[in-house]
């Protein structure tokens, strides 16, 4: 019986995400013109929902001082209150509003997530289309240090870095992006490797362009679309790995508000049925799927990159 | 038969040169401290004779080289040195138990997602573009992109909750096979959601790719039913790319049960090493990231080495 019961809220969820894509995508394509509305209107329902979620985070995030009721660090009341007004989601271990301080994730946990990601793209894309178009000893040495940087996994290499430079959010978006370039070096080289070997590449050489010029004007357009869907699917993987740190308590450090720190310090609640502690970690993975649904559909318009 | 052994010593010989490196890695991490490590342990206001002689305890005042060799040479032996916390326990002891532990959560683990992923793979390639097959998938896509905390969390909240199952996971010498698989269900069940979606895809996409082919065709054509035609033609040659991707989750598995075990209090290597993370203990750190970093290379080894056993035209490539 509680099997069907749940089974059917699955449902009215999974139907409710998908209504609110359609509404959202009707009302894209009423509002533009060009090839944003030629787009959206072969966008599949879950892609469209995607969107609205992320465009609704970047909202929050941007607006997180006008939409939170108190302050980001202000101690409002008793601890672990239960969900009555004014605190809609009750108040944490110290007593501050649970509701302000998931506002105010949004813009400290996504935006570091997004920082890092950028980063390690800038790293890693640099390094990638240098190394393929200058080849020889640097790709080598540059190829085998990643492959060496890459047999480590990844949390493990995260966490023991930690330990030796401490726990600061500097250290942490360092530590994180140099980890995750190597990543997107692999994928820049071989996108790249794929260009260099083209006859334009080789008048460009001929006509005397510089490696900079190269690199920028001609390699880097034609890698650009490969780079941007790896570049959602990054900050999926990003995003997990630092609320993973977080969570842990050697990622973010209070008293910041971020997701994966206020997981851990609500956690308690859980054992005595409060659902308040799945709200950030909710929130977390409502990111990071619909990121994942419109680079799914992202990859598919870009003709079966991947499968 | 001789080709296939020096194509397994080979691949062992690369994977040991990997772990050297990796070791030479890790040890020389703790050489990058800005600062004087010393210092940093024992605090500002710490004598010089108080330094000098912790120093010289834990052999700072020999070259780098030199400590890099003895430290390599007890942990072949399995002596990893003394943990810095505490009561300076030798880091071996604090490693020896919760070793078995981790290994018990992740063997569990893959014992149900492994069977598990291979069957519904199989199911969503042979109904593929059903209502079974896209449920499958989006389900797939949505718990990839969960955190595993959050999966942890719902368990408990679902399962724990109404005293189905232990939330917290406590392992003692004298707990017998049987306890220990009911206390470890939700931690090993976790770590099946998290692993199974992506096995699952692959095991589908490596199948379907099959399905295409020529001789596949020809099967379907003679009047063979679906469910041979996958089980006796595809499934064999599609056996490499499946135990690439099943070493490739169980290698995951062991970065996934560092979280696992912290939200369950299991008593694993994991939680020992954000424990010491966060007290800069480093002879754990360096020691427990030795161990999983020596799993992760053995487990893509022997993935390597059983997708070109299963295959034997990859014992030739260049």
């Amino acid at each position: 019986m509680s099997l069907l019961i749940t089974l059917f809220w699955i449902a009215v969820v999974v139907a409710g995400a998908l209504a609110l894509g359609w509404v959202f995508r009707t009302a894209v394509i009423a509002l533009s013109r060009g090839n944003l509305r030629k787009a959206m209107r072969t966008a599949p329902l879950t892609a469209a929902f995607g969107m609205f979620i992320i465009l609704l985070y970047i909202l929050v995030a941007v607006f997180a001082p006008v939409i939170a009721p108190f302050a980001e660090r202000e101690v409002v009341g008793g601890q672990f209150l239960p969900w009555e007004a004014p605190h809609i989601f009750g108040t944490d271990n110290l007593g501050r509003d649970m509701f302000t301080r998931l506002v105010y994730g949004a813009r400290n946990t996504v935006g570091i997530a997004f920082m890092t990601t950028a980063l390690a793209f800038f790293i890693g894309s640099i390094l990638g289309l240098l190394a393929a178009t200058v080849g020889g000893w640097l790709d080598q040495i540059l190829s085998r240090v990643v492959d060496i940087l890459m047999a480590i996994p990844s949390l493990i290499f995260s966490l023991l870095l930690l330990t030796i430079f401490g726990t600061s959010v500097i250290t942490l978006i360092l530590v994180i992006a140099v980890i995750d370039s190597t990543r997107v070096f692999r994928l820049a080289r071989s996108v790249a490797q794929n260009i260099v070997v083209m006859d334009y590449i080789e008048a460009a050489k001929l006509r005397g362009e510089g490696l900079w010029r190269l690199i920028t004007r001609e390699i880097l357009p034609n890698a650009m679309a490969p780079l941007v869907a790896e570049f959602g699917l990054r900050f999926c993987f990003v995003f997990l790995a630092i609320s993973a740190l977080s969570f842990l308590g050697v990622g973010i450090q209070p008293p910041t508000a971020d997701w994966g720190s206020m997981v851990r310090e609500n956690a308690a609640l859980i054992t005595f049925g409060d659902v308040t502690p799945l709200l950030p970690a909710g929130a977390i993975a409502l990111l990071t799927v619909a990121v994942n649904f419109v680079v799914d559909w992202m990859l598919h318009r870009a003709s079966g990159l991947k499968e | 038969m001789g080709l296939i052994w020096t194509m397994i010593a080979k691949r062992l010989g690369l994977g040991l040169l990997t772990l050297f490196v990796i070791s030479v890695i890790i040890f020389s991490a703790t050489e990058l401290l800005p600062g004087d490590f010393a210092k940093a342990i024992l605090g500002q206001s710490a004598t010089e004779e108080t330094l000098a002689a912790f120093r010289k305890e834990i052999g700072l005042d020999l070259p780098a080289y030199q400590r890099y060799f003895n430290w390599l040479g007890g942990a072949i032996q399995g002596d990893f040195g003394t943990s810095l916390s505490g009561n300076k326990r030798p880091v071996a002891d604090l490693i020896a138990t919760r070793l078995g532990n981790t290994l018990f959560l992740a063997l569990y683990a893959a014992a149900i997602a492994v069977p598990l992923s291979l069957v519904l793979g199989i199911l969503a390639a042979l109904y593929r573009n059903s209502i079974f097959d896209r449920a499958a998938n989006a389900a797939a896509l949505t718990s990839i992109s969960f955190p595993e905390f959050f999966v942890a969390y719902i368990l408990i909240f679902v399962l724990a909750q109404s005293g189905l199952f232990p939330s917290m996971t406590r392992m003692d010498a004298d707990t017998t096979l049987g306890e220990g698989l009911y206390r470890a269900f939700l931690p090993a069940l976790t770590l099946t959601l998290v692993v199974t979606a992506h096995m699952m895809r692959m095991t589908r996409a490596a199948i379907i790719n099959l399905l295409a082919s020529p001789y596949i065709e020809m099967a379907r054509l003679k009047g063979i039913n679906p469910m041979r035609v996958i089980l006796k033609h595809a499934l064999p040659n599609a056996l490499a790319p499946i135990i690439t991707v099943i070493a490739l989750n169980l290698a995951y598995l062991i970065t996934g049960v560092v979280v696992v075990e912290v939200v369950f209090v299991y008593p694993g290597l994991g939680q020992l090493m954000v424990d010491s993370v966060a007290k800069r203990d480093f002879p754990v750190v360096q020691a427990v990231a030795l161990i999983f970093a020596a799993a992760y290379v053995l487990l893509n080894l022997t993935a390597d080495v059983l997708s070109t056993l299963s295959n034997p035209r990859l014992i030739h490539r260049k």
